[in-house]
């Protein structure tokens, strides 16, 4: 398939202790880029639009396991500057449908290695994820889960109150409105750091000799004969043989350009932090009852998330009333936060599917493959998204991608997370 | 040293000493002053420990934008950390300790990482710590976060209180120095309703240290009468201390105003958070000095110039004695003056090859040493500033000469704060001759009707100038008054004479041609410890884009969120990628402007009145006899009702037995109540339910399914018709909320036109179920209606008096037995309840709780919402095709329910479920097939929905759905425990108790 020679190999810094110790004696001059700014060539084996997480990652694996290098990545922005850049980094994998469990486990365990395997530290921290029950109902709901994480080969547990306050000891277990009843503790769940993962895949990818493009805004998709043959850019036209279109809030835009439409709403979820303290909370909580969820940075500043706002909507603005509720609910569940202060808060555009499910599929249009959907929880996948991305673009099939293709809108074949989740992340 | 001047200081009164005490050491200061300004007055010039190096450092600003000191306040329940001392007003007993550094601020080991900078880079977390893999979490990062973090944690629940305001004005004007004075008076005068805010404890601003004239008169006396003209006007309202927070989309904004944080009353609210509705807001919120980048910019004693200007006139603060004022532009020297006339000794370096304003006249006219084109190489210190390095701003820094000094006063020329400008989308435009951003008007945030609804004023509008700040604030409040629909006009705007300047010299590297060594000493972002060099290796590494660079240096990151750093470090960016400054562009400005309480945000909801409790007439009779209450919606139910000596499952058994054998009594009142009425209703009713409910005849209930549009069984419940045109809908508990606004939906988007109303009446009565082969009696006995077979069957309602309450019954069942549920108005549910009990004590009347129903239901095979259905279900596959009407030509979810999954044979569906061993199934457990599929997940084919132990049968029931379920009727399968065992249950039918419904139609 190869229709131009790919670039050379890029020479980059490999990244160790010892390089810093290294680069400290002559000023940090030697370290290179950690990745390119090519200008586009006329023609890509496969193009990837959308340089977030992804994105990249289906990039990389597409190099890495199967040995497709003569790729582009087209960003619009700058990379990892979409939802990969403004999310709470939360990784778990307890979910609750076989589908969805393979793909978020084979994540979280492609995290377990992944700064070894990009040379770049995420920052991986598996320090466990809680999720509260506060209710009869979500006892059932995460004893379920349980249940079927165990056949999944997921590690989860639904540990008792007591064992709740052990391993987070700032939180009121005793109410008074919603008393903690117990939780579903995945204890390899945990966080990672954001930037880090999309600057090291795109850092991997460029070193593979692929083209990252950033400020390069995909406007149209070009087709012959019901086949994808290139892209239309803010940067000229570019062929391809695929096309990947991996664009998260976006995809409604761009599967309009390619002539299809997606069973997605756009949703602005907002988040905020704290200021920086010195660490008091270990593990990751979310309370889905009251609607709120928490971890502290390494930095120190409690990360916390709430709901998506009740309408769609493009602008990347937070809105304040859902803020207010989050913070509401966990000045309830962690009094002591009452006295800290709200630093800043976001909101990211999110893609939501009627099954809140990702999608990663063909499309009608031969040859081109959109990966979307990720909604309020894609950060934890982006590894196993990749993976499994890479796998059916290359191969036409993968068993991690295939029961969320397109057509199980039409079927009826829902892969439906809200059972075990109310907030999803 | 910084010390206290013998006279002088505008804000403080010397006749009210004020101690505190700082790192547990006693200290003295006045009235009026800030901590900071206590502090520095007492001689402390360290403050605090830089986040990533431990550096030690002094205090560097006067108000909200000052990175370095940060402090641990009060204790226990009043404890707060990362307060600033700049904007924390002083008051007797205040406790204050500084942040980030072990065993003491004056030694911290901490600062060994200082020592080690040079291994510590911009990113270095990212390249180092690979291996070995376990040691990221287990070593490495244990080490980082306790090394980062500021404050401490606090440990107590909060002491104080916090609460909400709602206002609607016409125009809000934020910020009260001169701009906003003369904004909110223009509007004010105009006759808008006005709420102007100022974030300090003080009015005026800038102005007064400034020197500024006003209409003739110093401009302190201006703001006096200014804003005892504001306050005598009935449509303006003024509020110090409170913080504009966020702008936000269709004029929406939020103040923090704090009330007690310089005067602790547990009475009064700590915090209140503003929520407010404006026509327009006028941000008049000023403009932030920058500093200057030179090698030892850190040291304590270097500050900003307005700062020195500020802590010498507001507070009689000398922070040295021997001052350096370092300066790109005019206004530096209004700090040479002031501290020369506070009698200390000053030299002015300015950057630019010559300096002959009217103010650098004065200066020299004063004795004042200017040393023109000079900068700073580097400033020396143990721990403070000692010595100053003077060179040639134009070259590398060689060849310095030494002053001795302990203060260096630096002024980088100033920034507009358009933080607020910029939270709703506003955008700025870059002014060359200022060096700054300021917004651009054309591309002002939007209100609906395509109008800005923010205004900028004065010098957060880039005026500089006290004339021009003036008419432009009066023009601001004016049009802001007219854009808001006041029709009256503003009277004159206040006047200033013109000052004249000369042009300020854009100055982001000192010197200008400074060596790798000094660029890595000169820092950017003195909390995060970001220095000129890891912003230019930023560039260097590809992190082009200023995000990249802010999120891989951690500039402007901190908790002043760059207010200081943000244009230097974009300066230092653009020239590092060779590029001009408005083309790397901003960062994006994010609310709240300045950090606010997590109390404030949430507000008085906390406690009891976090989610207050949706409660029954009856509630407090629960309470009062055993209630172990279960939270559904915003309700609590009785789960169970415990009496002493016994445990939940006794209680519940007890509950079960009792109304099986006799008389139970569920208050059922939470149960949805929709009222659908209309025209048109019974077409609504049609297309909402799966069943035929226009044809309902008026006196009878039906068994009743809603679907959402992809086919999933929604809710559930009796429908009643009550006359021609009207039906009562019972949804379940938590349904109620949710299946109105369904009802709605359809209705305002798709069916506008019928004649349908929905109300919801869940509160408007009290309901209670009467159940147990005793029922009837206990009815007969209270006297009233006929309740007998004939005259109300079952699936039939009837009104009429029970006792002496007027009632609506209905004739249905949910646990198998005789049953009647019984409607009175709430006002009468107590006394009905009590009037029950009391005539039902002859047959050992038993209120029962949620578990009870829960269980008798499942004994007789009834599906429950969220246990059989989980949004994943059809009616089909719960066996409910009988309730699925085949005349009707459409319903929500009728389509759905045709496509080729959903009427795929292999769908699991519902079965009862009966252990080999008579033990409880696991809840939520799996059935297990053969072998694992292609993801190597084992195989499931079915698995539990509910599962109890049922005290009539005495052993576990179970429901589950299985694939192929009823056709397997006998079959043993397999079902999962968390422990990896499994246990054996036969498939059985799911009814296990009078299957013939003997008991309940009698
Ligand atoms: C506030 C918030 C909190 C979250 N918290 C969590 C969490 O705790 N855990 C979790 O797992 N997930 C979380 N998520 C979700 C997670 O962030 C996303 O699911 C995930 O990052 C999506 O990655 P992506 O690569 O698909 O999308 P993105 O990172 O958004 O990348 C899409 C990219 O496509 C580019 N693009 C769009 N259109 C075009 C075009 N026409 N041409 C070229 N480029 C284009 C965009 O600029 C963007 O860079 C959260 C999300 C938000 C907003």
């Amino acid at each position: 398939m190869p229709s131009e020679i790919p670039r050379m190999k890029r020479e980059m810094s490999r990244y160790s202790v010892f390089a810093v110790a290294r680069e400290a004696f002559r000023d940090h001059q030697g370290w290179t880029r950690a990745w390119g700014s090519p200008e586009p060539k006329r023609k890509y084996d496969v193009i990837i639009i959308g340089a977030g997480g992804h994105g990249l990652a289906t990039a990389y694996y597409l190099g890495k396991n199967h040995g497709i290098r003569n790729v582009a990545v087209l960003e619009k922005g700058w990379l990892g500057g979409g939802n990969t850049g403004r999310n709470t980094t939360i990784i778990r994998s307890n979910y609750l449908q076989d589908p969805s469990a393979a793909i978020y486990e084979k994540a979280r365990s492609l995290y377990e290695d992944l700064s070894q395997d990009l040379n770049y530290n995420v920052m991986f921290s598996p320090r466990g994820v809680m999720m509260l029950a506060q209710t009869e109902h979500e006892i059932r709901g995460y004893k379920r889960t349980a249940h079927a994480n165990a056949l999944q080969g997921v590690a989860t547990e639904f540990i008792s109150p007591a064992r709740v306050k052990q391993l987070c000891p700032i939180m009121e277990i005793r109410g008074p409105r919603y008393p903690v009843l117990g939780a579903l503790w995945q204890p390899r769940g945990g966080t990672a750091r954001h930037d880090a993962v999309a600057w090291g895949y795109a850092r991997k990818c460029s070193e593979m000799g692929m083209d990252i493009i950033q400020k390069c805004e995909v406007t149209g998709v070009r087709s012959q004969g019901g086949k994808v043959v290139g892209v239309t850019t803010s940067r000229g036209d570019i062929d391809c043989d695929k096309l990947g279109v991996v664009v998260a809030g976006h995809s409604g835009h761009v599967a309009d350009m390619a002539g299809f439409r997606l069973p997605i709403e756009s949703v602005a979820l907002q988040a905020l932090v704290s200021e920086p303290i010195k660490p008091c909370m270990d593990v990751v909580v979310m309370a889905n009852t009251v609607h709120g969820y928490m971890s502290q940075s390494d930095k120190g500043e409690m990360v916390i998330g709430g709901g998506t706002d009740g309408y769609n909507n493009y602008t990347q603005r937070g809105s304040f009333h859902h803020i207010e509720e989050t913070v509401r609910a966990l000045v309830e569940t962690f009094p002591m936060i009452s006295r800290l202060k709200m630093l800043r808060q976001w909101g990211g555009i999110v893609d939501v599917t009627g099954d809140r499910s990702p999608i990663l599929s063909k499309t009608p249009l031969e040859n081109c493959f959109i990966n979307c959907g990720w909604g309020t929880g894609g950060f934890k996948a982006i590894p196993g998204s990749g993976w499994g991305m890479a796998e059916l673009m290359a191969t036409g099939y993968s068993p991690l991608t295939e029961a969320f293709g397109l057509d199980r809108f039409s079927e009826g074949r829902f892969i439906d997370e809200s059972v075990a989740a109310g907030v999803a992340h | 040293m910084s010390f206290r001047l013998d006279t002088g200081g505008r804000f403080i009164d010397r006749s009210k000493p004020r101690s505190f005490t700082f790192n547990g050491k006693a200290m003295r200061g006045f009235e009026g002053d800030t901590l900071a300004s206590a502090l520095l007055g007492q001689g402390q010039m360290l403050v605090g420990r830089s986040f990533k190096y431990h550096r030690p450092r002094g205090i560097v600003a006067s108000g909200s934008e000052e990175p370095n000191a940060l402090m641990n306040l009060g204790r226990d329940k009043t404890f707060e950390p990362n307060a600033r001392a700049t904007t924390t007003e002083l008051f007797d007993g205040l406790e204050a300790e500084s942040q980030n550094h072990w065993p003491s601020l004056e030694f911290d080991i901490g600062e060994l990482n200082a020592k080690l900078s040079r291994f510590l880079p911009a990113g270095f977390y990212y390249k180092m710590f690979l291996w070995p893999r376990s040691f990221w979490k287990h070593v490495y990062e244990p080490i980082i976060r306790k090394s980062a973090g500021l404050g401490r944690a606090p440990r107590h629940r909060d002491a104080d209180h916090y609460e909400h305001f709602n206002a609607t004005v016409d125009v809000l004007v934020v910020g009260g120095g001169i701009a906003g004075l003369q904004a909110a008076k223009a509007a004010g005068e105009a006759g808008a309703e006005v709420l102007l805010i100022e974030q300090g404890a003080h009015w005026g601003g800038r102005a007064p240290v400034d020197g500024a004239v006003i209409d003739g008169v110093p401009a302190a006396e201006w703001v006096e009468a200014t804003v005892a003209a504001l306050g005598a006007m009935p449509n303006v309202a003024i509020r110090a201390r409170t913080m504009g927070a966020g702008v936000y989309d269709h004029g929406y904004a939020l103040a923090y105003e704090r009330l007690t944080d310089h005067a602790p009353d547990p009475s009064l609210p700590r915090h209140r958070l503003w929520r407010i509705r404006a026509g327009r807001i006028v941000t008049a919120t000023g403009a932030i000095e920058r500093p200057l980048s030179f090698a030892g910019n850190d040291l304590p004693g270097v500050m900003l110039a307005s700062a020195v200007r500020d802590y010498v006139t507001n507070y009689a603060v000398a922070p040295g004695k021997c001052v350096v004022v370092v300066t790109n532009n005019d206004d530096g020297y209004r700090t040479a003056l002031t501290v020369q006339e506070a009698g200390l000794e000053v030299v002015v370096l300015d950057a630019r090859s010559e300096a002959n304003g009217p103010l650098a006249e004065q200066a020299r006219a004063a004795g004042i040493t200017v040393r023109v084109g000079r900068g700073i190489e580097s400033v020396k210190g143990k721990g403070k500033v000692e010595k100053v390095w003077v060179c040639d701003q134009t070259r590398d820094g060689s060849n310095p000469d030494p002053i001795k000094a302990d203060c260096v006063a630096m002024a980088g020329g100033w920034s507009p704060v358009v933080h607020l400008w910029s939270h709703c989308g506003g955008k700025l435009s870059w002014q060359e001759d200022g060096a700054f951003f300021r917004p651009d008007p054309e591309r002002a945030p939007n209100g609906a009707d395509g109008a800005a609804f923010v205004l900028a004023a004065g010098a957060a509008n880039g005026e500089l100038e006290t004339a021009a700040v003036l008419t432009d604030a009066y023009v601001a409040g004016a049009r802001a008054a007219a854009e808001a629909g006041a029709t009256g006009t503003a009277g004159a705007a206040a006047t200033a004479d013109v000052e004249l300047s000369e042009p300020m010299l854009p100055v982001w590297n000192m010197p200008e041609r400074a060596s790798y060594a000094l660029r890595s000493k000169a820092w950017l972002d003195y909390q995060n410890d970001v220095k000129v060099t890891d912003v230019e290796l930023a560039a260097r590494e590809g992190f082009e884009s200023v995000e990249h660079t802010k999120r891989y240096t951690t500039l402007g990151m901190a908790t002043d969120q760059g207010k200081l750093s943000n244009i230097n470090g974009l300066a230092v960016l653009a020239g590092a990628l060779d590029q001009e400054i408005p083309k790397v562009g901003t960062t994006t400005f994010r609310p709240p402007y300045h950090p606010i309480s997590m109390g404030a945000i949430a507000g008085e909801a906390r406690g009891a009145l976090f989610q207050p409790v949706r409660q029954t007439p009856m509630y407090d009779w629960h309470d009062a006899n055993g209630a172990h209450w279960e939270p559904v919606g915003h309700w609590r139910r009785p789960y169970a009702y415990v009496k002493p000596g016994e445990d939940v499952h006794a209680a519940v058994k007890r509950e079960v037995l009792a109304t099986r054998n006799s008389l139970g009594l569920l208050d059922a009142s939470t149960l949805g109540k929709l009222v659908v009425k209309g025209p048109d209703a019974g077409k609504f009713m049609d297309m909402m339910y799966t069943n035929m409910m226009s044809t309902l005849p008026v006196g009878k209930c039906r068994y009743g399914l809603m679907c959402s549009e992809n086919g999933f069984l929604s809710d559930d419940g009796v429908v009643a018709r009550m006359d021609d045109d009207t039906w009562l809908c019972h949804t379940t508990t938590g349904g109620a909320d949710r299946i109105h606004a369904h009802m709605e939906e359809w209705l305002q988007t798709e069916w506008w036109d019928w004649k349908v109303y929905v109300a919801n009446v869940t509160e408007q009565y009290a309901q209670v179920a009467v159940v147990g082969p005793n029922a009837r009696k206990v009815l007969e006995k209270l006297g009233g209606m006929d309740v007998s077979k004939e005259a109300l069957p079952f699936m039939q309602w009837a009104e009429g008096a029970i006792g002496q309450f007027s009632a609506r019954v209905f004739r249905i069942s949910f646990s198998g037995e005789l049953s009647y549920e019984i409607a009175v108005p709430a006002s009468q549910g107590r006394a009905f309840w009590d009037a029950l009990l009391e005539a039902g004590s002859e047959f050992g009347v038993t209120p029962y709780g949620t578990e009870a129903l829960h269980i008798m239901r499942a004994e007789k095979g009834f599906i429950m919402i969220g246990d059989e259905t989980d949004g994943t279900v059809i009616p089909q596959d719960l066996g409910l095709n009988w309730a699925i009407s085949k005349k009707k030509e459409d319903f929500l979810g009728k389509r759905a329910q045709e496509r080729d999954h959903m009427t795929d044979p292999l769908r699991w569906k519902l079965v009862g479920l009966e252990t080999l061993d008579g033990s409880v199934l696991p809840d939520g457990s799996y059935a297990v097939g053969e072998g694992v599929n292609d993801n190597g997940q084992r195989v499931v084919q079915g698995r539990v929905t509910s599962t109890y132990f049922s005290p009539t049968l005495e052993r576990g029931i179970a429901m589950g759905l299985v694939e192929l379920g009823p056709d397997r009727m006998g079959e043993v399968i397999a079902f999962n425990r968390v422990d990896g065992t499994f246990v054996q249950a036969k498939i059985v039918d799911p009814v296990v108790f009078d299957p013939e419904g003997e008991k309940q139609n009698v």
